[in-house]
Order: structure tokens, then C-alpha cells, then sequence
């Protein structure tokens, strides 16, 4: 390991003010601009090349699926994304936003391998909000290297060709003598070498080739590609402490400010005292920020805002505020009350959104009938690093520092709210500490720049307490599934009546809506390929009474959890091993056309490079099987429980083995979890991210609960919205990469589809250990022997 | 005024007695290795050393700090098995986005300073305060297991 530099230590007086102490990658932009100076950098990022050889820098637009699909599509100029020195340093931009999914390590170094650059001379910079020069930045879905992997392997491409010909030229000889390995380029017969350094300059005045004519590497070639050797790229920032995250933005006489915002959704301030306020030591100004009615959107909620001089201070004049509050049409929002409307709602017939066959007459014939309902309430994301944004304005330019996934919405908000043009926002992107979603909505930038501007620009820090954090959070929305179906004499299903019922992800953004979205319905409720000839998918209304918004993985969580506990409870009903009763409703290997399941939005992917791969779905499901030993003898109070998913273009099967104590303890020695991603650019950090997102499902399932009382969240702090710690996590992950064909393959995502199937594998082997059956989650409480 | 010795320097702070050690260390003083969690000594995050033991900062007036030792995230490295702890947590890619993990480091180094061969048991006992909510949980505890199992090289 390398030396560990030391930190210079930052002065009581000293604030670290100059502006860029704030960059991450530790080469600033103004920084970088002066090393374009010093140094004579050249091939450099900041100027995208104007004119290509085929054609301009912005994708196609007659494709509608995938990367095309999204706002501003993809970019793959290498003048934008990549600089070198005249030292041979490589700098790589990132666009995607790093919250622990390792991608400023990952697509950097996707663009290297092409390249051929040394991995010792790359540096990561971020790039700032500006989806038009770098394409789609909205950092969710499970898409940044599914969506940036080959636009990525062309930037490094076709940066390391412009090296190779302005070799050949100097050395005048054709281009196919040459060729480019770590930092060089070589020409073999002679021995010649020159380093990129050196060829950059030259390497910059040359056109950017045709894509038509990149020469990507052949998978044999790949250098770091699929290897996983390569260190996350800011491991030693993060272990000296140096790494920055939103929270940690300091800027010169920066004021520190905490909301009290309306504790209900659509509330408002109805009047204030902030005398008291005003008093505690450090307090400069208690600013009051409108209210905007639902639906959210991506606005503030708006509440009154104390402004000091550090954020202790803070903290202590919000508490000192008197406020009393109007609650508005959600002040009745009772979380008892409302699980009664939706299991009241899904016990009577719905909108239908897929019916394959007859399920009324099948249900009248079969020989065997079930049915069951599960609950999935609210949850909170809670990221370790609560939101928080920085935001100064000078010369009517506003820019903002945040912990954002969504750096193009920010600056589009920052810019409503500021009733500026867009070109004079600029947004920095910080590392993250967590997502999971709730950073997608940038309603706190927006408080930040509200307040700079209420102080005449000065620059203003929103941090967001825990409190604030799971009290006014964009929630994970509460679902009732109700699930019917019939098995013939044989024990097979022949009827499948499923209605999914929760307030959508719409409500945020649009009045009444009360349907399920496609892309809710698509997270695997109807897209449930399953071999049932009679199957029919209803979604009731719901009302949402406080913002629903994305949590990792979404709508798959509820939506799993029920179809899986289900399938595990026929199996039982007729008397089958789950692991087989699952395979034989999965089906023969088949590649169905997701439109065929009424499924339209197939994660906005094409539904003839993705198709629904039942041979895929049993394979993960056989190799978890195979690796958790399914079948083998467990002592009384152990068991093991199965459950597959398909989310996110991903196949995961899940096995996971627990005991349970006489006291109705609950523990988990081992999961095993079998991934098909498809290509696996860093395996390194998928395996990372299943066994973060196996430990986000344990949380979710067995002490997720976020309710609300009287319009209001009920939990306030880790004390009351508990997390998996340590001593009560899965003793042992482990995590099978199932290997395909190689990267001819389209990518699947891996952030997100581990944790949709952790819930009803758990609630599977909770019933094979004790025969209790968990339809309610979280699991808390429900075993426990003694009532406590 | 009030003095203290962080990191092995003195400093004067002009912030009240009862204000919590973290927010000296965040806002007075720059250094924001020391994270915020919950605030309420639930999470870990922001975990330093006091006269070598692990303390939560979030809850600790700076009053009670008068004249001890304390040490942040920024020298841990100054303490032989501070870096090896680090050294760990890099060759096993223990971070994910790395928020928790100045007070998952700082807590495993008093771990390792009081205990040099911890079970598991002993690893859940020290570690259970510290909430990882990317769930780098079953690497931590590889990475302090093969701190334990690493010689002290002098730095």
C-alpha cells in the first residue's frame, strides 16, 4: 500500500475558502484549466469537438430505448471526456454520481482500458451538472454502466487511435505498425516508443475518427475490464478521512443553516415566533421559504429556515422557533387506517392491467384454491449522509455543491426557483455518502440556493438532520398484495389472480394519480413469467398522503416479496420442494417478448436485445440452489428459503439460511446469491453491491417501518427507524457471478436487483424453520415468543 | 475560550461549553472526516478518540474534552495499527461509499488497540454501534480479521 499522505490540518481562522479545496477528484476545474496553462495540456476535456468525421456529438434520436431514451441520450467525444498532460497524466471525467456504487472507478476505467492508459496516471474529475456536453446524468435505475459501458469503451477508443496516428505521423508510418500499450505507443519493428505526454499536443489538432471506424479491443485484449483488481479510485481519500461528500462543503463565511419544515405533506407555516430563536448564541437570521401545494415534484417543502454560524447553533435556534403549522389535506394520514383501505381496496376488483385466459372460470374448476395478502409499508432510504447542499450566487451566477444524483434536475430547479437561465447555474457534484433514491430529488439544493439568494448570494450550507431525514423524506410507498390462485389435481397452478394496490410514484409529480405507473407495473408484478395459462394482474386505486418517491430497487421490493412468499406457500399447499415447485413455474428456458406479458416499458430497454430469459432466470435459480447446498439436513429451528427476481435487466436468485432460537430469535448464518448481470465489467464491485444490497433487504425486512400518525412520521432517529447493524447481519455472503457469454451480451443492472428478493427468501426460511408464515413486513416482533 | 488538543495540537475554540466536539471539529475547525449521522449517538459516524478509547462526538459537549487527548479520522494514520486498519480497508475494498467509514475505522483501530486478536463475537460487540447502511458489514469484519493477522511495520 502506498504511504497514506497527511491532511493538512485546516486552522480555526483558516477556513479552507479557496474555491478549490471543494473538488473531489482533487484537480478542480480551475485547477485543471491552470495545468492547461503550466503544462501545455492538450488533448484536453472542456472543448468537445465540433465536428466529427460521421457525424455530430449527440446520439441518434431515432432510437427509443436504453441510453437514447433518456434526456440528452449519451455522449461519447473523447474531447469531453478525456485530457492528457504533457507529464502523461490522464485525466477522465465521470458524469455518473458516486454513492458507493464504485463508478468513479468503473467507467473511468472502462475508458482507460480502451485507451490504454496506465491506471497509476488517471485521475477521475467530476463532471458538473450538463446532461447537453456529457449526456443523461440522472444516476438511477442500475443504468450508468449498462447505459455508458460501450459510448465509454468508444471515448477511450477513439482517444487512443488520435495517439496512435499522431505517432505514426511523426515516425511516418502507416498506422497499422503502430500500437498503443500503457501510456505509449510503440512502433514494434524499430522499437520506437513515444510517451502520451508527449503525443497529446499533436494527438489534439487530429480529427476525432468516424465510430465506424474505432477498432474496439477484443475482450481477450481487456487490461482492467473484467478483471476487478483495480482499487476504488477514492478508497484512500475515504480512509484518511479526506474524501468530501456534500456535508462537508466549506466555503468562505459560509452560514449554516437547518429547516423546520411542515410536518405533513401540503402543510404549511401558519405563523411564527422566532424571538427566541434569535437569541441563541451564533443565530444570524431566520428566513421563512414558501410552501409550494402537492404535488411535490422536485420542489421544496418549504418551512422556516435558521441561518448561523455554525450548524450546532443551528440546530439549537430551530428548536427555539415557535411555529404553528397548518396540516393541511393529509393531517389525517393514519398508516392503521390507511393499511386497512388497501387490503378493503385489493379484496374488490380492480383496474386490469394484464389477463391472460379466463381466471374467473379457471378459479371456479381448479381443485385447490389459495389466496394471501402481504403488507410492505413506507421506508425511509436514509442515507448515512443526510441530504445536504451548498449554494452561492455572486454576479448572478448561482452555483451549488451537493451530494446529488440528479445533477441536471438540480440545476434545472436551482434555476426555476432562482428564475435564472439554466447557463447560469452551475451545480458541482460531490461524492455521496448513500443514495438509494432519495438523492434523485433535489429539493434540498433548491432550499440552499433559496437561502444564498435570501442573503444577497452569500454563501449558504442546508444540512439536513437525521430527523429531518426520515421525517421528509420522498418515501418508499406502503403496498397491500393480494394474491389468488388455483392448482389442479396435480398440484399445479392453472389460475393466478394478482392485485397490487399502493400509492405511485406519480402522485409526486401529477394530481390524482392513483394507478400504479408501467414502470411500477414492470418492476414485477406483470412481467411475472410464469407458466400459468389463466393469470390476471389488477391494480386498485390508492391516494397518496405524503411524497412517494424512489427507495433502491422500488416497487420490485413489495412486489417480490408477496409473488415469492406466494409461490412458496403453493408449494407447500401442494406438498412440493420450493425450489422445484419454482422452476416448474418459471417454466422451460424460453426469451419472451415483454410486450406479450402487456409489460410496454421493459425498463425503457428494447424488447428484442432484452427479452424476459426464463433459461437465464433458472440458471441463477439452480446455481444458488446448487451453492447453499439446498436440500441438506439443518437441525430443528434452522431452515432454507428460496426466492428468484428479474429486475433490472438482472437475474438474482437468492438463498438464504436462518435459525431461529426457542426465544424466537432470529439469525442468519448464510445467504447465497447467484447474480446474472450479464457482463461483468468490474466483478470486484458487483460482488460489493450484492452484498450491500443483500443487507439492505435483511434491513428492510426485518425492521423497515416508516408510519405515519395524525399527517406526521412517527419515527425520528435511528432509535425508532432501526437498521441492520453488524451483530444481526448475515453472518456470510456469498456471491456467485453466473458467467455468459462474454461481452457480446447486453449489460444488466447491479445497484439495485439483489435487494427485491432477499425479503420473501428470508420470510421462505423463517416458515421451513418454524412453519410461521410473514406476510406483514417487517419481520420484528412477529417471532418472538414472549410478546416482547 | 476553551482549549483543546486535537490531533497532538493545541487549539483555542470560541464556541459555547456545551457544544458537541463534532461541530467544533466540523465547522470550527475543517475537520470533516469526523462525520454526522444521527446526532444522537446511534450510528457511529462520528467516532473519535479520546485518550484512546472510542467516543461518540455528536454527544460530547466540548467541556468534558478539556485537557485529553483527542485524535480524528485525519492522524489515525499517525497510530501504527490507525494504518494498518486503513491498509486493510483498502486491500479489501471494505468502502463502498464511504460516509460511515472514518467511524467503522476509528472504532475498529480502539478494537485492535485494546483487543489484538478479536473474535467474532468481540468484532460484533465493538463494531454493532457502527451503522453501514451500504452494508460493507461482512468485509469489515474480514478486514479487521486480517488486521489482527498483519505485523505492525513501523511507519
Amino acid at each position: 500500500m502506498k504511504k497514506l499522505p497527511d491532511r493538512p490540518t485546516v486552522g480555526v481562522d483558516i477556513v479552507s475558502a479557496d474555491e478549490d479545496s471543494f473538488c473531489i477528484a482533487n484537480i478542480s476545474r480551475r485547477a485543471f484549466l491552470k495545468d492547461l496553462a503550466l503544462t501545455g495540456f492538450v488533448l484536453a476535456a472542456g472543448f468537445p469537438s465540433l465536428l466529427r468525421a460521421d457525424e455530430t456529438a449527440a446520439a441518434p434520436q431515432t432510437n427509443k430505448y436504453g441510453a437514447d431514451a433518456m434526456p440528452h441520450g449519451w455522449v461519447d467525444d473523447p474531447l469531453v471526456f478525456v485530457a492528457i498532460a504533457a507529464d502523461g497524466t490522464v485525466t477522465i471525467v465521470c458524469h455518473r454520481s458516486e454513492m458507493g456504487q464504485g463508478i468513479r472507478t468503473s467507467l473511468p476505467m472502462v475508458v482507460a482500458d480502451e485507451l490504454e492508459a496506465d491506471w497509476q496516471k488517471v485521475r477521475v474529475q467530476q463532471a458538473p451538472g450538463d446532461e447537453v456536453r456529457y449526456g443523461n446524468q440522472d444516476t438511477d435505475g442500475s443504468r450508468s454502466m449498462r447505459h455508458f459501458f460501450l459510448p465509454m469503451r468508444r471515448v477511450g477508443a477513439a482517444a487512443r487511435t488520435m495517439l496512435e496516428s499522431a505517432a505514426a505521423a511523426q515516425w511516418r508510418v502507416p498506422l497499422e505498425e503502430v500500437r498503443a500499450e500503457q501510456n505509449h505507443v510503440i512502433h514494434s519493428s524499430t522499437g520506437r516508443t513515444l510517451g502520451y505526454g508527449q503525443l497529446a499536443k499533436a494527438a489534439a489538432k487530429l480529427p476525432v475518427p468516424a465510430r465506424a471506424t474505432l477498432r474496439l479491443k477484443n475482450p481477450a485484449e481487456f487490461r482492467y475490464i473484467g478483471k476487478g483488481q483495480v482499487g476504488i479510485y477514492d478508497g484512500e481519500d475515504i480512509v484518511t478521512g479526506r474524501a468530501q461528500y456534500g456535508i462537508d462543503i466549506r466555503l468562505k463565511d459560509m452560514l449554516y443553516a437547518v429547516i423546520a419544515r411542515p410536518p405533513v405533506y401540503g402543510g404549511k407555516v401558519l405563523r411564527y415566533d422566532a424571538k427566541e430563536a434569535l437569541k441563541v448564541p451564533g443565530v444570524v437570521k431566520v428566513i421563512e421559504l414558501k410552501s409550494s401545494p402537492p404535488p411535490a415534484d422536485f420542489n421544496p417543502l418549504g418551512g422556516i429556515a435558521v441561518l448561523a454560524n455554525n450548524t450546532w447553533a443551528a440546530i439549537l435556534g430551530r428548536k427555539a422557533l415557535k411555529i404553528e403549522w397548518e396540516k393541511g389535506v393529509n393531517g389525517g394520514y393514519d398508516s392503521d387506517v390507511y393499511k386497512a383501505e388497501l387490503e378493503a381496496a385489493a379484496r374488490k376488483p380492480g383496474k386490469v392491467v394484464r389477463n391472460d385466459g379466463d381466471i374467473d372460470a379457471a378459479l371456479k374448476t381448479a381443485a385447490k384454491h389459495a389466496e394471501a395478502e402481504y403488507y410492505a409499508p413506507h421506508l425511509a432510504q436514509a442515507p448515512m449522509e443526510p441530504p445536504a447542499a451548498t449554494a452561492r450566487i455572486i454576479k448572478g451566477h448561482c452555483e451549488v455543491w451537493a451530494c446529488t444524483q440528479a445533477p441536471q434536475a438540480s440545476r434545472k430547479y436551482v434555476a426555476k426557483w432562482l428564475k435564472l437561465p439554466e447557463d447560469k447555474v452551475t451545480v458541482h457534484v460531490t461524492l455521496l455518502g448513500g443514495g438509494f433514491g432519495r438523492k434523485s430529488k433535489p429539493d434540498y439544493v433548491v432550499e440552499a440556493a433559496l437561502l444564498s439568494q435570501a442573503m444577497n448570494g452569500k454563501a449558504v450550507k442546508v444540512t439536513w438532520t437525521r430527523e429531518d431525514d426520515l421525517q421528509h423524506s420522498y418515501f418508499h410507498t406502503v403496498s397491500v398484495e393480494r394474491l389468488e390462485a388455483g392448482l389442479d389435481d396435480q398440484g399445479k397452478p392453472v389460475a393466478w389472480l394478482h392485485r397490487t394496490v399502493a400509492p405511485t410514484l406519480s402522485s409526486t409529480f401529477g394530481p390524482d394519480s392513483r394507478h400504479q405507473a408501467q414502470a411500477e407495473l414492470g418492476m414485477g408484478v406483470i412481467n411475472v413469467p410464469f407458466a400459468i395459462p389463466n393469470l390476471r394482474i389488477e391494480n386498485p386505486e390508492a391516494a397518496a398522503h405524503t411524497r412517494i418517491g424512489w427507495f433502491r430497487s422500488v416497487s420490485n421490493i413489495p412486489h417480490a416479496f408477496a409473488i415469492q412468499s406466494f409461490v412458496a406457500e403453493l408449494a407447500a399447499m401442494a406438498a412440493r420442494d420450493p425450489k422445484d415447485f419454482l422452476l416448474d413455474l418459471i417454466g422451460p428456458p424460453r426469451r419472451i417478448d415483454p410486450r406479450t406479458l402487456s409489460d410496454t416499458w421493459n425498463q425503457g430497454e428494447s424488447p428484442e436485445i432484452y427479452p424476459v430469459d426464463t433459461g437465464r432466470l433458472r440458471a441463477v435459480v439452480e446455481t444458488a440452489a446448487r451453492e447453499a447446498g439446498w436440500g441438506r439436513t439443518l437441525a430443528k429451528g434452522q431452515g432454507l428459503g428460496i426466492a428468484a427476481h428479474y429486475s433490472f435487466v438482472t437475474y438474482i436468485a437468492v438463498v438464504v439460511e436462518v435459525a431461529v432460537d426457542e426465544s424466537g430469535m432470529l439469525s442468519i448464518p448464510r445467504v447465497d446469491v447467484a447474480v446474472d448481470c450479464g457482463p461483468q465489467v468490474n466483478p470486484e464491485r458487483i460482488r460489493s453491491q450484492i452484498e450491500g444490497a443483500c443487507i439492505m433487504g435483511v434491513s428492510l425486512a426485518t425492521l423497515g417501518e416508516i408510519s405515519f400518525k395524525e399527517g406526521a412520521v412517527i419515527q425520528d432517529n435511528f432509535h425508532t427507524y432501526q437498521l441492520t447493524r453488524m451483530d444481526d447481519a448475515p453472518r456470510e455472503i456469498r456471491v456467485h457471478l453466473v458467467h455468459n457469454s462474454g461481452f457480446d451480451t447486453p449489460l444488466g443492472g447491479v445497484g439495485e436487483p439483489a435487494v427485491p428478493p432477499i425479503a420473501p427468501a428470508l420470510c421462505n426460511a423463517i416458515y421451513a424453520a418454524t412453519g410461521q408464515r410473514i406476510r406483514q413486513l417487517p419481520i420484528r416482533g412477529q417471532l418472538l415468543k414472549d410478546g416482547a | 475560550m476553551i482549549t483543546l488538543t486535537i490531533n497532538g495540537k493545541s487549539r483555542q475554540i470560541n464556541l459555547a461549553a456545551d457544544t458537541p466536539l463534532l461541530w467544533v471539529l466540523r465547522d470550527a475547525l475543517g475537520l470533516t472526516g469526523t462525520k454526522f449521522g444521527c446526532g444522537i449517538a446511534f450510528c457511529g459516524a462520528c467516532t473519535v478518540h479520546l485518550d484512546g478509547e472510542p467516543i461518540r462526538s455528536c454527544v460530547t459537549p466540548i467541556s468534558a474534552v478539556v485537557g485529553k487527548q483527542i485524535v480524528t479520522i485525519e492522524a489515525i494514520n499517525q497510530d501504527a495499527i490507525g494504518q494498518k486498519v486503513q491498509a486493510t480497508w483498502l486491500s479489501l475494498g471494505v468502502p463502498q461509499c464511504g460516509y460511515c467509514q472514518s467511524g467503522q475505522i476509528m472504532t475498529a483501530t480502539a478494537l485492535l488497540k485494546h483487543n489484538p486478536k478479536p473474535t467474532d463475537a468481540d468484532i460484533d460487540q465493538a463494531m454493532s454501534g457502527n451503522i453501514c447502511r451500504c452494508g460493507t458489514y461482512p468485509r469489515i469484519r474480514a478486514a479487521i480479521k486480517q488486521a489482527a493477522l498483519t505485523e505492525v511495520t513501523k511507519s
